[in-house]
């Protein structure tokens, strides 16, 4: 946690201009995403492939508020939080009874119905042409510039993996790593899992869509691309990258996996194929992803004389 | 029965036909290793393109899709050889990240090795529509539909008449057991990839002439076959074929009658509630937990 805390405080030193903060405040956006997924994936051990609905309905939620019925930026962006949850919370409860790549067709389903619905009500949306997003102020004064914005995502960040980290040690985080170890033997003893399965679900749709709707502000304009499905595999994939059932891991895997295409532009043409392969590579010798592997290899170090 | 119902039926057969193809591939891939295969919509794209390049370089139709169908079985065993072989005693997880990766490399390579401009193939015995029930029918439907048929009794025979289907099936239901009846795990991962692989091939080729294809068609083709896999129940073949179809049907009658701009959000609505009512799929076993 100190050393998190460290990182985004001295960041800033290592970024020259203001590229850099963009990319860092990306990474930071997509962290907070994954660390919220993580809860759903990592410690309650469901998978959802549409985390990106939650994440546009944040955005779009945020965006349409504001730019077309006139809301202060900060209500919209807790409105459009609370209505990714609400719908979380509805939908969650028939559909977190599936298991396993049941539950991943369903979470997948919603998601691209969501992303069908963003790219088809134009008169909303704006399409697929996407539309411009009215800066994030509050009483007078606009967030602007890419420093100011650092700091509001790191300190969200920071606010994001305490809060998940505490919640991991409480007893809530304790029944969701049971019903993931196993989901009979949890009920067993006690634990209402359906509720608590719907808690994480709902939790994680929250943190999504608040980062969809503080990227909105960021961007200052929004296209259905930032919904789609591939959106929804990129940011499981960042999860398991950086290791499942690990907070920090969800942000390093957030960290490189947003990095590495801006810093793989070099590569032109054959991009996409030198991402493929990075990824194919970690994931065939580091399986626990990064993170884990690495701290078992240090404790092993220690370990050693 | 109105022309115009006719109409949807062809077409969203025709359609539904290739999703089966594609989800028969994410089925027998399940079945040997519990893997998704998320690349599994890239051998689609990679059968349609290679046909046409192969067909552009000069060797005739049947020349080209054979030699495409061949590429793509090759590709499907180097990604068991060099990707899923080497991750052993990684969970399932990890595994389908591997895939998504393979993915997204296949989509790179192709864009390279090809181009990013659309292909299309020429149908395969003219464009002369033919007439049922007042609908017309392209000859290309006849031959989606029917090889799609074929396909479907190969397969059956495959797996219920010769040994390598049986061994297949035998990993499928209980790995070890199998292992110690002296089947080869890997020699049945190396078959269920290659024919996985040449599977969406076919279905790319099936398709090319209909629908067009480029570097990109993997990935909504892909999606389609999973959501129909899932929709008859994973593992189970009949239910790949049954999703499949449901899948086709469902789109377009959904486009014709409702809307077509929501026609996919039509197929997803359906799909949600068929697995809140069935969580096994349509053909999916009662599922027992042991505990």
């Amino acid at each position: 946690m100190l050393a998190l805390i460290a990182g985004v405080a001295l960041l800033p030193l290592a970024l020259a201009n203001n590229y850099h903060y963009e990319i860092a405040i990306l990474v930071g956006l997509n962290a907070i995403v994954c660390v919220g997924l993580n809860l759903l994936i990592g410690y309650a051990g469901q998978i959802s492939l549409g985390h990106a609905g939650f994440f546009g309905i944040g955005a779009y939620g945020s965006a349409i508020l504001t730019a077309r019925y006139g809301w202060p930026p900060l209500a919209a962006l807790v409105a459009a939080s609370a209505a990714a949850a609400a719908l979380a919370f509805a939908v969650g409860r028939p559909i977190l009874r599936l298991r396993g790549h049941y539950l991943a067709m369903a979470t997948l389903g919603l998601g691209i119905i969501i992303s069908i619905v963003v790219a088809t009500e134009d008169r909303y949306t704006g399409g697929p042409d996407g539309m411009s997003v009215p800066p994030l102020a509050l009483a007078g004064f606009t967030l602007a510039g890419e420093r100011a914005w650092y700091w509001l995502v790191g300190a969200l960040l920071v606010a994001t993996v305490w809060l998940s980290l505490n919640l991991i040690e409480s007893p809530v985080g304790r029944a969701l790593r049971a019903l993931h170890g196993s989901e009979v033997a949890a009920e067993v003893s006690g634990i209402d899992s359906a509720r608590h399965k719907l808690l994480a679900f709902a939790l994680s749709a929250a943190i999504a869509a608040l980062a969809g709707a503080l990227t909105a502000h960021y961007a200052g304009f929004i296209t259905p691309g930032k919904v789609t499905f591939l959106h929804s595999i990129e940011l499981v994939v960042m999860v398991v990258f950086g290791g499942m059932a690990s907070t920090f891991g969800a942000v390093v895997g957030a960290a490189v996996l947003t990095a590495l295409p801006q810093l793989l532009t070099v590569f032109k043409e054959y991009e996409m194929v030198v991402f493929g392969s990075v990824m194919m590579l970690t994931m065939i010798f580091m399986p626990r992803g990064l993170v884990p592997t690495i701290a078992a290899l240090a404790a092993r170090r220690r370990k050693a004389p | 029965m109105s022309a115009q119902l006719a109409q949807f039926l062809l077409s969203g057969l025709t359609v539904g036909a290739i999703y089966a193809l594609v989800a028969l591939g994410f089925c027998i891939i399940y079945n040997a290793s519990h893997v998704i295969n998320f690349a599994q919509g890239e051998f689609v794209m990679i059968g349609g393109m290679a046909a046409a390049s192969f067909l552009g370089a000069g060797l005739p139709l049947p020349l080209a899709a054979l030699a495409a169908v061949a590429l793509a079985a090759l590709i499907g065993m180097a990604l068991v050889k060099f990707a899923v072989e080497p991750a052993r005693g990684a969970s399932v997880v990890t595994l389908i990240i591997i895939t998504i990766g393979a993915a997204i490399l296949l989509r790179g390579l192709a864009s390279i090795v090809w181009d990013k401009r659309i292909h299309a193939l020429p149908a395969f015995s003219g464009e002369q529509p033919i007439e049922i029930a007042g609908a017309t029918l392209a000859p290309q439907s006849l031959w989606v539909i029917g090889v799609t048929a074929l396909i479907v009794a190969a397969l059956w025979w495959f797996f219920n008449r010769t040994l390598t289907g049986k061994a297949i099936l035998a990993v499928s239901h209980n790995r070890l057991a199998a292992q110690l009846m002296g089947i080869s795990v890997r020699r049945v991962l190396l078959v269920s990839f290659g024919l996985s692989a040449a599977l969406g091939a076919l279905a790319g080729i099936l398709i090319a002439p209909i629908t067009f294809t480029s570097w990109d068609v993997g990935v909504m083709l892909g999606l389609k076959g999973f959501a129909a896999a899932i929709l008859g129940g994973m593992g189970s073949g009949p239910g790949a074929v049954l999703g499949g179809l449901t899948l086709g049907l469902l789109e377009s009658l959904g486009a014709g009658y409702i809307s077509s701009a929501y026609k996919d959000a039509i197929a997803f609505i359906i799909i949600l509630v068929v697995l809140v009512l069935m969580p096994g799929g349509l053909l999916g076993g009662r599922a027992t937990e042991r505990v």
